[in-house]
């Protein structure tokens, strides 16, 4: 009962500072575990989601700009393909599914995407995971102005089955720039959390052939998504169209890119850990002022307690064991401080991309950041434990007579 | 019960010589026995009390108490003995201000050898008369309230030995005799040696066979105070 009463009284003594020293922890924490899991998560579901696909086929342009642009349905397309170009690649031995897509045009922000119906009843989207319809939807038929909404968009966007709307010209939203076309809901695909769910899916023919587009690109895809026989024959592929020939640029493979462009904006994560670990040891810091400083309000209390027969090392002890609690009251507001921040990055990163973190998922961080900082408090906390443990018993209990 | 043989403390002076506060040649308390100090302030009397007690490491001699030289003990076992054997009723009470009137008695216990007795707490705030104070914080008391408790604490872990110093020094004439009252009726149910010190010739007159700490201290002997 002894050191839990002194902790616990102490805490109640110094409130105040308690609570601004644990909320500076729990920032840090709370921080340093958001860095951390939207750095770990992120990279995960963006390398996860281009599973689907082994390759991209484009215009002559950057590889990360066709990945983005084919699998993420972000950046614009550099450039078109003529049809026969997709008709060569789907023909090819080494391709086992070739899907064109075609963009251009949006429904108030939200990507159109031109594609055939295989993509929903051919491509797995994730191992083992199809694209399935929700209730009472089907797809849209190839040559028909019907339209299947992927369930993010439709939920923004309030869209039914049965439901019309009229694309907006480019990628951008403008509401001067509507085509005439009008298009009816077929179905909404259930979510997959991926890009997949922000996309409005019409036929390839309905972007080729929209009013405003140019009649000679009528023909033309934006870029062909690529699954292949073997993994092997990327490398061939990669050899006879981006280092022989010099029209079309093949993205292989489509992982290593998205890697790739990670590690170019690792210095960035690199940096949020930095000032996060800066935040860390600044809160530590502070719980070593805040103690350290009521030392003084505090000698004649661990004198009082020496006094009736506590030992220096318990006095020691419970220092320490403050400093720790007040590191492990941070942490634990830490994880409110965490669940906020990650529920609101991973909202603007499912608005912005598609790709859904998973804000409860459990990861190492999550136990080590709170442990690791709950450690550091008590290791700040040995510093005023130590000017405690040597508090001179009789002459803190003056007066002396 | 206490046995005081040579017991020596000098303090540094702030020109830097030593002045020797107390040189104790020879004093004794025997098991139940009460005792009163006179002594004026500055004669030495609290810091022989924290000598006995092993607060302040003597120089030199012996404070044995129960057969255990307090002085030759290092500090953790001095502490251990302290708790164990004493009960010390501070002049300024020095109860612990964050906490409660219970939780200040219960904390004295919690060092002893018998550990936290919860009634027995309770029984010993009811005989100072506080048994309806226990969640009040010292402040929230009067200074003879705060008095009593500093006397349950003292008591209730059962010692062998109380100090007491100037234990009424703060209180009126009738609270100031309830508490001596108290202080040596319960050290006589514990069988417990009292060794009080006082200026107060009020308090000292309760007392039988009064010793003037002055005339047991040579250090002082014949020093203006």
């Amino acid at each position: 009962m002894t050191l839990p009463l002194i902790i616990y009284r102490s805490l109640r003594q110094h409130a105040l500072s308690t609570l601004i020293t644990a909320g500076s922890i729990a920032l840090a924490c709370g921080l340093l575990m958001t860095v951390w899991m939207v750095k770990t998560q992120s990279q995960a579901a963006f390398v996860s989601t281009s599973t689907a696909f082994d390759a991209v086929l484009g215009a002559r342009g950057s590889k990360l700009q066709l990945v983005l642009n084919g699998i993420f349905h972000l950046e614009a397309s550099p450039g078109n393909l003529a049809w026969a170009d997709y008709e060569f690649i789907r023909k090819h031995p080494a391709v086992k599914t070739a899907i064109p897509i075609a963009v251009g045009d949006n429904l108030r922000g939200y990507r159109i995407v031109g594609t055939v119906p295989e993509l929903f009843s051919k491509v797995e989207y994730a191992p083992g995971k199809k694209y399935e319809l929700r209730a009472g939807g089907k797809i849209f038929t190839d040559s028909a102005r019907e339209a299947v909404v992927g369930s993010f968009a439709a939920e923004r966007l309030k869209l039914k089955i049965g439901d019309t709307f009229q694309p907006f010209h480019g990628l951008a939203f403008d509401e001067k720039n509507q085509h005439e076309e009008t298009f009816t809901v077929t179905g909404i695909l259930a979510p997959t959390n991926t890009p997949a769910d922000k996309v409005v899916w019409i036929p390839i023919k309905g972007v080729q052939t929209m009013s405003g587009h140019d009649p000679k690109a009528a023909t033309d895809v934006s870029a062909v998504l690529i699954q292949l026989r073997a993994a092997t024959a990327g490398f061939m592929l990669d050899m006879m169209i981006n280092k022989q020939g010099n029209r079309m640029t093949l993205a292989y493979p489509v992982g290593a890119i998205m890697t790739e462009l990670f590690g170019k904006i690792s210095w960035f994560d690199r940096v949020l850990a930095l000032v996060a670990y800066l935040v860390a040891l600044v809160a530590a810091g502070s719980v070593l002022a805040s103690i350290y400083n009521s030392m003084s309000a505090r000698q004649r209390d661990l004198a009082i307690l020496r006094a009736l027969g506590a030992r220096r090392r318990m006095i020691f002890g419970a220092v320490v064991a403050e400093a720790a609690c007040i590191g492990a009251l941070g942490a634990a507001a830490g994880f409110g401080i965490y669940f906020a921040l990650m529920a609101g990055v991973a909202e603007v990163i499912r608005a912005q991309t598609g790709v859904v973190l998973n804000v409860t998922a459990g990861h190492v961080v999550l136990w080590l950041c709170p442990l690791v900082m709950t450690a550091l408090c008590a290791l700040g906390g040995a510093v005023p434990a130590l000017k405690a443990y040597r508090t001179p018993v009789a002459e803190t209990l003056a007066p002396v007579s | 019960m206490l046995n005081v043989v040579d017991l020596t403390k000098s303090f540094t002076a702030p020109d830097g010589g030593r002045v020797e506060i107390v040189r104790v040649p020879q004093f004794q308390i025997a098991a139940g026995e009460q005792r009163a100090l006179r002594g004026e302030s500055g004669s030495g009397k609290t810091t022989f009390l924290h000598l006995i007690a092993g607060i302040l490491a003597a120089d030199g001699g012996r404070a044995e108490i129960d057969g255990v030289d307090m002085a030759a003990l290092p500090e953790a076992k001095r502490d251990r003995l302290r708790a164990e054997k004493l009960g010390y009723i501070f002049q300024t009470f020095n109860l612990l201000q964050g906490y409660t009137v219970l939780e200040n008695v219960l904390l004295g216990m919690s060092f002893g050898p018998r550990g936290v007795d919860r009634a027995h707490a309770i029984e010993m705030l009811g005989r100072v008369g506080l048994a309806h104070r226990l969640r009040h914080f010292p402040r929230q008391l009067s200074t003879g309230q705060q008095q009593r408790v500093a006397v349950a604490r003292a008591l209730a872990n059962r010692p062998k030995l109380v100090l007491a110093d100037e234990p009424t020094g703060n209180l009126d004439r009738r609270s100031s005799k309830d508490a001596l009252a108290l202080i040596r009726e319960v050290c006589r149910e514990n069988c417990a040696a009292l060794l009080l010190v006082s200026h107060d010739d009020g308090v000292l007159a309760q007392f039988d066979g009064i010793q003037d700490f002055a005339r047991i201290n040579d250090a002082r002997k014949g020093a203006a105070v």
